[in-house]
């Protein structure tokens, strides 16, 4: 990860959302428990979360971190747009946003796609690989001790 | 019946002893499109073709597939509303016809745009339901979605005006895919077949998804064909089996091993129609190689398999799925609305379904025995026809495990299957 996450204490939670046209939702499911299990609300949009909920939710609860996953080949498209138009969202600037998952079409989302989806405002891109669900458990157990600075 | 349709088509393979093998297809390239159509129709295997739309198309964002073909940006499926009618057409010329009938597989709440497309291209077959292309694939409200389907199921029913006889195939045997008990699956799947038929459905196919073991998949056929013998009487109506929908396996001999005994449920239950996976299916999207291998193998384990089918109503899952269905249809005349308040009551409810219409207090489980089963039948009318283990939180670790649960079966297990299901290996693959 190039960018630290820095959320707040309290009861500020994690969103979770599947990609604008991505209908999976066993990936939520699983990311909800695991996200729980490290001491954290979750609040869980569901598969096919249209930017505007998206950036509706996130004005209402004020996330700690928003985690965008997507496993149905439009993760890096959809991925764009969601960050592109929540990062434009005032008040929306600095919260931090994660995502993973199966990224492209063809397979692993390569390292071109993953610095582009940084630069569109993610703080971290997590592929679908052993060292992709490794970095962002790491994320997670990350977040509560800084949440306690 | 006219004889044409695609259904018809299914019922002659039926009759002449064959077991109709489908693939899930779509490209947004027509000419890769129609070059999958063809590999399909010419493998080895009695095929029925199909055209997998694109996810932007199935949530109606139209503006992003038009794009998406004004760029020539690659979608995950065909872009049936964005491309020309005369290119779709093109596509299908002297492919798709009486002797192979192509469907229209999409996963839209509100089809209605997508039924339009596709009858102006001379299609009739698509597929879906109110239900399972409402509660687990997106936010639509179920109360839309109802409308959606009764519009869309409607306006493909006016075909028959026309002499042809459209053919509808219900989602609802495959809901999420996993870990939901066979006796909703199945009661979903009647309730939407009964759905279609009510709007002027007269050609319905009830779909049915391998699950976690083989010999609860047999009874949940078996009770899924009771069910329509006694509800569709006066409809023509087949049995669709996906191959397992879930966690696929990620070595060969796995995904083989899982192909082989889907094809094997399918003609063993009397059942008349197999959707496959392929071996590449844990990774990405396969290609019409790996397609037409799989469609060729599934159809060879089948040609050596002879059907088998249980008697039907004597299985807690046949209690179970009726228990469903016979609540449902008592709360309302109206199926739409009756759909509406089991939701709403929680009278049915899949388990870890993410949607606000759902009452999301269903769980279930593996059991040792391999059986899918309930820890918590919510408010569902279960008690008395099934037994529920108290429930536990399920943790991460342990959902993941039932969900890689066949992956892991098939995957670990050594390949002795291989030496008695001997068939031609997956070319492509």
């Amino acid at each position: 990860m190039s960018n630290p996450l820095t959320p707040t204490p309290g009861d500020r939670p994690v969103l979770v959302a599947g990609g604008i046209s991505d209908s999976h939702t066993w990936n939520l499911v699983y990311l909800q428990l695991l996200i729980e299990e490290h001491g954290h609300r979750v609040v869980n949009l569901g598969p096919c979360v249209p930017e505007d909920l998206l950036i509706g939710e996130a004005l209402a609860h004020d996330p700690a971190l928003v985690v965008v996953s997507s496993v149905n080949g439009h993760g890096y498209h959809d991925g764009m747009r969601t960050v592109t138009r929540l990062r434009e969202t005032p008040g929306l600037g600095g919260v931090p946003v994660v995502i993973g998952g199966k990224l492209g079409i063809a397979g692993p989302c390569g390292d071109e796609e993953a610095a582009a989806l940084r630069a569109a405002g993610y703080d971290a891109v997590f592929g679908d690989t052993a060292d992709g669900i490794a970095a962002f458990r790491r994320m997670l157990e990350a977040l509560p001790q800084r949440a306690l600075v | 019946m006219t004889g044409a349709g695609f259904g018809a088509f299914v019922r002659r393979a039926h009759d002449a002893g064959r077991l109709v093998v489908q693939p899930r297809m779509g490209m947004s390239n027509p000419e890769r499109m129609r070059a999958g159509l063809l590999a399909t129709r010419d493998a080895d295997a009695t095929t029925v073709g199909t055209l997998t739309l694109d996810s932007y198309t199935r949530v109606g964002d139209l503006e992003s597939a038009q794009l998406a073909v004004l760029e020539g940006v690659d979608l995950n499926g065909y872009p049936l509303v964005s491309h020309e009618t005369a290119t779709t057409r093109r596509v299908l010329d002297r492919v798709h016809g009486p002797h192979f009938p192509v469907q229209v597989r999409h996963g839209s709440a509100a089809p209605q745009h997508i039924f339009r497309a596709l009858t102006a291209v001379g299609l009739d077959a698509s597929e879906g339901g109110p239900v399972s292309y409402c509660l687990p694939y997106g936010r639509v409200p179920l109360r839309e979605s109802v409308a959606h389907w009764t519009e869309s199921c409607e306006l493909l029913a006016t075909l028959r005006e026309t002499g042809a006889e459209p053919h509808l195939e219900t989602f609802g045997g495959c809901v999420l895919g996993q870990l939901c008990p066979p006796g909703l699956l199945v009661a979903v799947s009647v309730l939407e077949a009964l759905f279609f038929r009510r709007h002027g459905i007269r050609s319905i196919s009830v779909s049915y998804a391998q699950q976690t073991n083989g010999r609860q998949d047999s009874e949940a056929i078996a009770a899924l064909r009771s069910l329509c013998t006694r509800f569709l009487s006066d409809t023509e109506w087949h049995v669709v089996v996906y191959a397992y929908m879930g966690l696929f396996p990620e070595t060969e001999h796995g995904a083989r091993r899982l192909l082989a005994q889907a094809a094997e449920l399918a003609v063993g239950s009397g059942s008349e129609r197999l959707i496959v996976k392929t071996v590449a299916e844990s990774r990405r999207i396969p290609s019409v190689a790996e397609n037409v291998a799989a469609l060729e193998y599934a159809a060879a384990v089948a040609a050596r398999t002879g059907p088998d089918p249980l008697e039907g109503t004597a299985t807690e899952t046949y209690a179970e799925a009726y228990a469903l269905v016979d609540a449902v249809l008592n709360l309302d005349d109206d199926l739409g609305t009756a759909l509406l308040r089991a939701f709403a009551e929680g009278r049915l409810d899949v388990p870890y379904c993410l949607h606000p219409d759902n009452a999301g207090l269903s769980r279930s489980y593996i059991a040792e025995d391999g059986r899918l089963r309930w820890s918590d039948v919510g408010r569902m009318p279960l008690s008395g026809v099934t037994a529920a283990r108290p429930a536990h939180t399920v943790t991460s670790s342990e959902l993941l495990d039932s969900l890689s649960y066949v992956r892991r079966s098939y995957d670990f297990d050594t390949p002795r299957e291989e030496g008695n299901s001997p068939g031609p290996a997956p070319r492509g693959a």
